[in-house]
């Protein structure tokens, strides 16, 4: 199938030990899934979930142990150079040469990939604009704010016209109005057409930039799916989210669980809450049981919630 | 990963990353790379070594000068093969630096390896041809073969910056790198007869300083200065160093994939 741009089937990853007594450590464990054109596609867990080694696996800097990857059609045993010139990546850390200039920072990476000077002048002045960096061509990376250098990381990733993009993280740690700017110009790459691949654990991230996803845990898959599909098959529409005083918390549970059939009822450190087709109805019940939160929260479900059905687990702990 | 063919100037691409960077940072190495040499040969070779007098036996019959600089010329130049190497390397290693960004692109770990030796490779010999052009300027050289001392130096240099570098990107952090410098290179410096004869020293601790490779890189550097090499010494000095710096090497190499491409 020509609109496949990458497939793994039963991908293994296992790093061998730090020292002869430690066990190795398998970080991705037989995990399939498909990927195609023009899509973006998201990779969702908490930390250690195995998503940034599947990243690695994509990208070509880190062989599989086990399992059959194809990406672009090729083979990353036998064909990384090939694949990586036709792929970009942005890194978590944006890995910048900080004490160079944008521009530099842009033209070694061409040169990286065989441009010309020329082409590389050409192009970077299409993507400082595209980065929203053209009065900044000239200054050094450390005198730009996070939001700045994760933009560059975006621009130099695109300077060998990739057809996917693979970002790790691509809005961890930055303020949201940054977050929101990203969140736009990676919208307009899917526009053009580049194929999306990003890991996150933000829940809202994952809703507003991908049209599929995987949660991954331990290294497994647990779900997939749409994010509205993923929320329909594991969550509710509504979730009503009770705080109680200190103390009170398990007695309120004991008393929800007795007297709210077919809901599911989860239980934080910090609160309760209750999955329900309808939030408000369920805040009157729980006046009606007698019970006094000091806050009550009804919202939309969101994939945090998915993944804590999945899991048991909150995702960023 | 391995592919079969490898494109050419994939090296060249690294080689010219390590220049850009060098522009901005050459102040931090220049003083201890070439300006501290020189100022060793000046301060100990013409100064202290007048106090010396040339009659001494140990010396070969030549001024403490010219058995000193062309020693200290192997020294400095092992110094620098292990400064363009292991803070470099162990610094270029860390994520979120120029190697991992370099081999998530079209090039191998291999490609990032040859392009950094290259530059670490010029950056020996224009130390080796700064700290020569003032030995020569002090006349002491007295042989037609002083013209090879600036390749052996250059050699001597080499020959410590593979596998330092081997070892360099292996590393999770840049603190060795001190005890590097302070338990290895500082006693190599002092006692490989650099400073003095080693027929000075005690016979058993004579066949030990035989053993090291900077011993080999002075009395390579030492005897072609003063004409007073031979095949077989020249060939074993040049042997040793040269099959030093390829098993440093072939080392890199694995050391590279291993770990930029876990």
């Amino acid at each position: 199938m020509s609109d496949v741009i990458a497939q793994a089937t039963g991908l293994v990853k296992t790093y061998p030990p730090r020292d002869k007594r430690a066990a190795p450590f398998t970080a991705v464990d037989g995990i399939d899934f498909t990927l195609h054109r023009g899509e973006a596609f998201g990779f969702l867990g908490p930390n250690g979930a195995g998503k940034s080694s599947t990243m690695r696996m994509l990208a070509c800097v880190s062989p599989p142990t086990a399992g059959t990857l194809r990406v672009l059609g090729l083979d990353p045993a036998t064909d990384g150079r090939r694949i990586r010139a036709r792929i970009g990546v942005v890194p978590q850390d944006d890995a910048l040469d900080t004490e160079l200039s944008v521009r530099e920072n842009l033209l070694i990476y061409g040169r990286y990939f065989g441009l010309s000077t020329d082409v590389i002048d050409q192009r970077a002045t299409g993507l400082l604009d595209f980065a929203q960096l053209s009065d900044k061509a000239a200054e050094r990376v450390d005198a730009l704010s996070g939001g700045m250098r994760r933009r560059l990381t975006i621009a130099r990733s695109l300077i060998n016209e990739p057809e996917m993009l693979l970002l790790d993280e691509p809005t961890t740690g930055l303020d949201p109005q940054a977050r929101h700017v990203l969140w736009d110009r990676l919208f307009r790459l899917k526009q053009q057409g580049v194929t999306l691949v990003l890991t996150t654990h933000y829940m809202d991230e994952a809703e507003q930039l991908c049209d599929r996803l995987v949660v991954m845990d331990g290294g497994k898959i647990v779900a997939q799916g749409s994010p509205a599909e993923l929320i329909a098959a594991h969550a509710t529409r509504e979730v009503l989210e009770l705080r109680f005083g200190i103390g009170e918390q398990a007695a309120a549970l004991d008393k929800l669980r007795q007297a709210v059939t077919g809901d599911r009822i989860e239980e934080l450190p910090d609160r309760l809450l209750w999955y329900t087709a309808e939030g408000d109805a369920a805040l009157a019940a729980a006046h009606t049981l007698g019970l006094a939160p000091v806050t009550a929260l009804v919202r939309r479900s969101s994939l945090e919630d998915v993944f804590l059905a999945l899991t048991g687990r909150t995702l960023v702990d | 990963m391995t592919t079969a063919a490898a494109p050419r100037g994939m090296a060249l691409r690294f080689y010219r990353y390590c220049w850009l960077h060098y522009r901005r940072n050459w102040k931090g190495t220049i003083v201890i790379s070439v300006a501290n040499p020189l100022l060793f040969l000046i301060a100990i070779g013409a100064g202290l070594g007048t106090l010396v007098g040339s009659d001494v036996a140990a010396l070969g019959g030549v001024s403490y000068l010219a058995f000193f600089a062309p020693g200290m010329l192997a020294a400095a130049s092992m110094q620098n093969g292990m400064i363009e190497s292991a803070f470099p390397v162990s610094y270029h290693r860390m994520p979120g630096r120029a190697y991992p960004v370099a081999v998530a692109t079209p090039l191998e770990p291999v490609d990032v390896l040859n392009g950094h030796a290259l530059f670490m490779a010029v950056k020996v010999v224009i130390g080796a041809a700064a700290f020569c052009t003032v030995m020569f300027a002090f006349g002491v050289a007295t042989s037609p073969l002083a013209a090879l001392v600036l390749p052996a130096a250059a050699l001597t240099g080499f020959a410590f910056a593979m596998p330092v570098t081997a070892w360099a990107v292996t590393l999770p952090d840049v603190r060795p790198v001190q005890t590097l410098f302070k338990w290895v290179v500082m006693p190599l410096y002092l006692f490989s007869g650099t400073f003095f004869a080693t027929t000075q020293l005690p016979e058993a601790a004579q066949h030990l300083v035989a053993l090291t490779p900077l011993w080999h890189g002075v009395e390579l550097c030492r005897t072609l200065t003063l004409g007073t090499a031979t095949w077989a010494g020249s060939l074993t000095h040049t042997a040793y160093l040269s099959a030093m710096a390829l098993a440093g090497y072939l080392l890199a190499r694995r050391n590279f994939r291993r770990h930029l491409h876990p």
